[in-house]
Parts: C-alpha cells; structure tokens; sequence
C-alpha cells in the first residue's frame, strides 16, 4: 500500500504493507530509532508519539491509518537535531527536553522518547499544570527507574517556564 | 509480526461489498487488534478491512430523544463532547476509565462492542441504558438490542459480512444512571468487576422504576442481572433494599478466578458497590 505523511514535517511517501505498525515504519523503514519499544502491547507508551497532534501508540496504529496525517517523534523536539558536529547539549534541546535534564527525570532512557511527547501532548494542551493533570497525562507511560516523581517535575517546570519566558 | 494484507476504503458501501466477497477482519482504532496480531494471540486473520477512513461512521449527535454515536466514535471524542456530559455524564464517566489517552484517542466504542470482551468497559452502560446497536451490511441495516448482542464468551450476534455502525441511547426522562469501574490501578487496568446501574425516578421518595443493573468482568459476557433488577424494581433506595439487593447480586452472578481476580472476590465487591449505589442514592 502506497502511504503519505508527514513525520516532523517533513514528507514521506512509503510503499508498506497497511497493516504495519507505525512504529515499525519509523524504526525499519525510516531509521527513526528514537521512538522505543518497550511491551508492543500498548501497557508501557515507551513507542508514544503525536499523530495530528494527539498522543498514540505506535505499536498499536497500522500505518494504512496514517496515510494523510502528521507524525512528531522525539527527534522531532530538539529545535536542531544533534549529530556529530551538533551535539545534544542543553542549548540544542527543547524547553521539556532542557527541564527533564535539570531535574533528573531520565535515568535509563528507554520510556523518556515516549515520555516526552505525552508531556509535549499536556503542554499543548494548555491544562493548568497541576500535579493529578500531569499524571493523567502519562499514566498510559510506564518508568521502572525514576519514581515518576522527577518527571512530573519536569514537566510542571517546562509548562512554568512556558508561561513566563525569559 | 505478521502482516496480512490490508484494504482501506473509503465509503461505508465499498466496505459492505468487500465484507459480502470475502472474510475480513474488521480494524477500527485497532486497539485489541494489533495487540492480538502482535501477540500471536489467535489465528491471525487472512485479510484485514480498516474502517478508519469511513467518516460516515463518526460523530456524536442528538436525534430527538437519543443520542446516536458513530462505531468509530472514540474515548476521547466522547469524553469531549459537551451533548453528551451534559445528558449522559455516565457515559462519559467510563469512557474515561478506559486505557489512558494513548487508547482513548484510538480505541472506539465500535471496537469495544465488537470484541465483545466480558471486561469491555463500555458494555454494562449500552446494557444499563437499554442502548441499541445498529449492524450494517449490503443487505441493509438492523437493530440489535444490547440485551441481546452478546451471546456468550466473545460471541456477538454479528452476522460475518456485518459491521457495527452505529449506537442509539434512548435518552429517559428522570433516567440516573450510575458507572463504577473496580481495577488494580486507575489507568491501564482491565476491570476485576464493572457495574452500570440505571433507574427511573422523579424525585427522591418516588419508587425505582425501569432498573436495570449491568454487569462484566462476572460472567462468560457482560449481562444484567435481572434478578436483581426485579427485586429493585418499584422499592425506594433503603438501607433494607441496599442489603438484600447486594446479598442477591452475589448469588446471581457467576464469576470465575483468573490471573486479575478470584470469584470471591468478584462476588463479595458486585454487592458491596451496588450497596454504595444504592446508598449514595438513598443519601443516607
Ligand atoms: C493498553 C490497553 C488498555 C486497554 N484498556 C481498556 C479498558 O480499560 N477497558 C476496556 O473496555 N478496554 C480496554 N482496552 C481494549 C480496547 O482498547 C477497547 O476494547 C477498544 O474499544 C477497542 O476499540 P478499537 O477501535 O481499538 O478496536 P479494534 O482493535 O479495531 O477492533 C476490536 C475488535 O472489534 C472488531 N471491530 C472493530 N470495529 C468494528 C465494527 N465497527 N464492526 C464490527 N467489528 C468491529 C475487530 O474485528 C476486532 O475483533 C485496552 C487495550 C489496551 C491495548
Ligand atoms: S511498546 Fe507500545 S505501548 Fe509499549
Ligand atoms: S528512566 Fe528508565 S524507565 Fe524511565
């Protein structure tokens, strides 16, 4: 099947059978090894990204229903994409990414892809940050080694400093 | 995994002749799908029939005295939609329960219905509200009561060339309805037990009418309990009521024990929520 989309704005245009994962496309077909997989099940959100925006699975969306819409990763957050020359210090990162370095809301790694882009979902959203809102915003993502804590630190900080920049 | 081919089209007509020629596996949100796929939970289907882009499936409207909701309706449109928070906040209450927002914004109340799980959480309130499930097909449209939908473990009363396309709530006047969802955690939690309780009434001291008592996660399929609506139907919400109700509920239902829960468990939490229904209701 013959499928158009965007992934962090850029175009792509892939023939792929319909039914595989959108996670699968972004790993095998298109070398996006930031989005993890953690269950393939739907439990843990590790593979989140924003389809149109809205926070999905991506082990659980067949990309016949991506054909027409628009994909935001993880590598999609940093306003320049780190490589060699690039690399991801604090300044090449976005506000969320800078906040979940200063508080130490990423220990192993492995959920915070998905875990970034629920947060990038809530700050989008425009909820007032309180703490059972932001938990609500990740409780379909698991973490094994922060507590959690941390991250709802982050991302109270991301959405404080969002409203007052500077 | 597995990749079976996959046909997307784009109107509902199209879908019905594919449906009539062949055997396909329906995908809406592909929620319990994929997980199956990936899983190997199953003999995986030969073909695959996404209902994605079938917009003639979507939307929540008010129709006189229903509402009416497209299959592909999600969790999360539902959880949205101001029509249905203002008439039927229940509904909008266990849609809520339902995964977290990465299933809400994909899972749908079509998919819910037609996977027919005893645990599917949306089950008990179609059964509590005496909702109507409409199957489509080329050879037309037909109304299902939900009473009648699910037949047994995982069984529906879809013929194979048929697709759930939408769901009417009748809407009652003086209808309460009540949702409680019982899991291990709030997110992410398949019930141990779900209960949906509905009743007419215009005031406070006025007898229970029409009650209906919906039920999963304790039986092979979600059910009402009509034992135990019979015995709540015409008393008042009373301490006597609440204790004999709960006492009955526990009798009538026929839980098992599986990796969630024990059918003790399940059992002893059925009555012991109806009673805090019922007492809530009562105010007392
Ligand atoms: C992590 C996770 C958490 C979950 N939590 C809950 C929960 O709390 N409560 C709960 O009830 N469920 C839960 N589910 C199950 C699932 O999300 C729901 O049952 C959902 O409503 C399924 O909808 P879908 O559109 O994704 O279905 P799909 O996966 O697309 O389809 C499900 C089944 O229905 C059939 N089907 C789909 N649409 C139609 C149609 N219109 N007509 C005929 N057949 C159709 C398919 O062939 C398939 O057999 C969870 C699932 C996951 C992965
Ligand atoms: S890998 Fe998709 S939810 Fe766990
Ligand atoms: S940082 Fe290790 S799982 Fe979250």
């Amino acid at each position: 099947m013959s499928v158009q989309f965007t992934v962090n704005e850029e175009p792509v245009e892939l023939d792929v059978p319909g039914i595989r994962r959108l996670l699968d496309v972004l790993r095998e077909d298109l070398g996006l090894t930031g989005t993890k997989e953690g269950c393939g099940e739907g439990e843990c959100g590790a593979c989140t990204v924003l389809l149109d925006g809205a926070v999905v699975d991506s082990c659980l969306v067949p990309i016949a229903q991506v054909d027409g819409h628009a994909v935001r990763t993880v590598e999609g957050l940093a306003p320049r994409r780190p490589d060699a020359r690039n690399p991801a210090t604090p300044d090449n990162l976005n506000l969320l990414q800078r906040a979940f370095l200063e508080t130490g809301g990423a220990q192993c790694g492995i959920c915070t892809p998905g875990m970034l882009m629920a947060g990038e979902a809530f700050l989008a959203s425009g909820q007032a940050p309180t703490d059972p809102a932001i938990r609500e915003a990740i409780a379909g993502n698991l973490c094994r080694c922060t507590g959690y804590t941390k991250i709802i630190e982050a991302i109270a900080l991301a959405a404080a400093r969002r409203e007052a920049p500077g | 995994m597995i990749e079976p081919p996959l046909v997307s089209p784009d109107t509902l007509s199209a879908a019905y002749r594919l449906l009539a020629e062949a055997a396909y596996r329906p995908i809406s949100g592909g929620t319990d799908v994929l997980v199956a796929l990936s899983g190997g939970l199953g003999a995986p289907p030969e073909r695959l029939l996404d209902l994605w882009r079938l917009d003639e499936l979507r939307g929540i409207a008010l129709d006189g005295d229903a509402l009416i909701f497209g299959a592909l309706t999600t969790y999360a449109e539902i959880r949205r939609s101001a029509v249905c928070r203002d008439l039927l906040p229940a509904f909008v209450e266990a849609a809520a329960t339902i995964g977290a927002a990465q299933i809400q914004n994909r899972g749908t109340l079509g998919g819910n219905i037609a996977n027919a799980s005893p645990a599917g959480d949306m089950l008990p309130v179609l059964l509590a509200t005496d909702a109507v499930i409409v199957a489509g097909s080329v050879r037309g449209e037909r109304s299902i009561p939900a009473a009648s939908f699910w037949t047994g473990y995982r069984q529906t009363a879809l013929a194979g060339d048929e697709i759930v396309v939408r769901i009417r709530i009748p809407l009652v006047a003086d209808r309460q309805v009540r949702f409680r969802k019982i899991g291990t955690r709030r997110a992410q939690a398949i019930s141990k037990v779900v209960i949906a309780l509905s009743w007419v009434s215009a005031a406070p001291a006025e007898p229970w009418r029409s009650v209906r008592l919906g039920l999963g996660s304790v039986a092979e399929r979600p059910i009402r309990a009509t034992a135990t609506e019979a015995f709540l139907e015409g008393r008042l919400p009373t301490s006597d009521t609440a204790n004999t109700a709960s006492v009955r509920v526990a009798a009538e239902i026929e839980p098992i024990n599986d990796v969630r829960s024990t059918a003790d468990y399940r059992r002893a939490v059925t009555g012991r929520v109806l009673y805090r229904l019922i007492r809530e209701a009562g105010d007392w």
